[in-house]
């Protein structure tokens, strides 16, 4: 199943021209693009994870739950080379790997599948706690949701659970693109305070600010980044 | 004699000790039996709270890691609350894990409905790939219990305060008890004994299964061909007609005819105990002979 290549991974500019050979998901296109800076920045700096350590103990582990318009996720993975980018023109097709939510059987790279919102976060929570209990105390557990997907029940079940809990190995990534229909008065960074968490709120597209984000401490508590960028319209 | 649940408590202790790769996940039930566990095994016994959801997804998550989770609270919270997180976290994400359900059916029947269980194993029938262990012993569910722990499938292990007085043997077929020719009647777990009494002096073949998924087609298969009547009475402590397409599917090269009891779809809205709940169900014994020998014309 594994199909890497072993050109050098891509870059940043590449990732426009292979967006644009996945077509058919273009409701998506905005959840797609704004998701596009932050995974990155994830990805080239930040996680320490390539297509040769996919099954490491060891590895830093990101755990997309925001699945719908998954484009700038499997641009970033071809880019990364867990992937030819053969595969993309195929994006929906019925027998490609790359779904319009990925599935982790399927898509090389992805540590989850999804597509139903609110799953990212408690099984990122039981990523974190399933490191700590085998003693792999270093490696970190990244999961990106949106902030429409904070609707969900689900997602302040893990994060009520996992600032008590100490899961500093936690870290989460808000993309907040004002997508909630309805008000969270207080905003999102409050939600994630008050549980305990260390917080910091950036500019969704300045890869400086979200490298320092990303990178910033959290000695004993899990760390979530809101990333905010462009409202959806 | 130790309960079903008891027993869970003292062998997933054990298991932790012996086994590295296990973890228990908890969602606040049972936590006072287990004190001596998270004390010893702090990060392998995880309490996540009154949170349902998070139970299974934290479950699958340590699953996703190589850990061999079992996540246990009562049966209508463990399927039924979080029952997409059951669907997805696990089977699609293609991960094992062992749910243990307490309370079953009617358990706790002065607690009402919403303590009640009897759709379980039909829903866990709209998924692929779940085995589904219904034991009628502390003794069969601590083996059942040992032998999910060392997998890496998805298996459902409903305990109950309903008990057989002996233990049986356990394993993937339906085992024989009595061999008759006017019929076969299959008793699932804690239901065995009213069975054995319901049937006595009756010309049946008696089955028991503690494992009722996968379910043993071709275990049914012999005994109805064995026996001069391929008609089929099945014994469920949960959802009546749970199991008869089972049977039916096991049954189809053969003229026969299927009566599945179980626990009736409506609520009671009664209270009282667990005898006054077989009762109302028909199945204690006195009425499961009138059913069972009505049907098979015994």
């Amino acid at each position: 199943m594994t199909t890497t290549t072993s050109a050098p991974p891509l870059g940043y500019d590449d990732l426009g021209r292979l967006m644009s050979l996945m077509t058919g998901d273009e409701k998506h296109g905005p959840a797609a693009t704004s998701t596009l800076d932050a995974l990155w920045v994830l990805y080239d700096r930040v996680l320490r994870v390539s297509p040769g350590t996919v099954d490491a103990p060891g590895r830093d582990r990101f755990l997309l739950s925001k699945g719908h318009g998954p484009m700038a996720y499997y641009a970033v993975l071809a880019a990364r080379g867990f992937f030819v980018e053969e595969l993309l023109p195929g994006f929906g097709a019925y027998d490609s790997p790359l779904g319009h939510h990925p599935d982790r059987l399927l898509v090389p790279g992805a540590e989850i599948g999804s597509g139903s919102l609110g799953h990212g976060l408690p099984l990122a929570v039981g990523s974190a706690l399933g490191l700590r209990a085998q003693g792999l105390t270093d490696p970190r557990v990244w999961v990106l949701t949106g902030d429409a997907e904070l609707d969900e029940g689900s997602s302040h079940e893990a994060i009520a659970f996992a600032g008590p809990a100490g899961l500093d190995q936690l870290h989460t990534v808000v993309i907040d693109n004002a997508s909630a229909t309805h008000a969270r008065p207080g905003g999102i960074a409050a939600r994630f305070e008050t549980a305990g968490w260390s917080v910091r709120t950036v500019d969704g597209r300045d890869h400086e600010a979200l490298h320092i984000a990303f990178t910033a401490p959290h000695p004993g508590r899990p760390h979530a980044v809101i990333a905010r960028v462009a409202p959806k319209g | 004699m130790d309960t079903m649940r008891d027993r869970f408590i003292a062998t997933t202790t054990r298991l932790l000790k012996e086994d590295p790769r296990l973890a228990l996940v908890l969602a606040e039930i049972s936590r006072d039996g287990f004190e001596g566990a998270a004390r010893a095994h702090p990060d392998r016994v995880v309490n996540v709270g009154i949170r349902e959801q998070l139970l299974i997804g934290a479950g699958a998550g340590m699953a996703l890691t190589g850990m061999r989770p079992f996540m246990h609270t009562f049966a209508s919270f463990l399927v039924e609350r979080p029952f997409e997180q059951v669907k997805l976290d696990l089977g699609h994400q293609g991960v094992g894990g062992v749910l243990v359900s307490a309370g079953g059916s009617y358990d706790w029947p002065a607690g009402g409905f919403t303590h009640m269980a009897p759709g379980d194993v039909a829903l866990l029938d709209t998924l692929d790939g779940w085995t589904v262990h219904v034991p009628g012993h502390a003794d069969e569910a601590e083996a059942l219990l040992r032998q999910a722990a060392t997998g890496d499938d998805r298996v459902y292990v409903r305990l109950s305060l309903q008990s057989n007085r002996t233990a049986r043997p356990v394993g993937p077929a339906l085992s024989t008890l009595r061999q008759g020719a006017g019929g076969v009647v299959i008793a699932v777990g804690p239901m065995l004994d009213n069975v054995l009494t319901a049937t006595d002096g009756l010309d049946v073949t008696v089955l028991y299964a503690a494992t009722v998924r996968p379910f043993d087609a071709a275990g049914l298969r012999r005994a109805a061909g064995a026996s001069a009547s391929a008609d089929v009475v099945i014994v469920e402590p949960y959802l009546a007609g749970t199991s008869t397409a089972k049977a039916n599917d096991a049954l189809a090269d053969l003229p026969h005819r299927v009566l599945g009891l179980g626990v009736g779809r409506a609520e009671l809205r009664r209270y009282g105990q667990m005898a006054d709940h077989l009762a109302a169900h028909g199945l204690d014994a006195r009425a499961l002979r009138q059913r069972i020998a009505g049907f098979l014309a015994l």
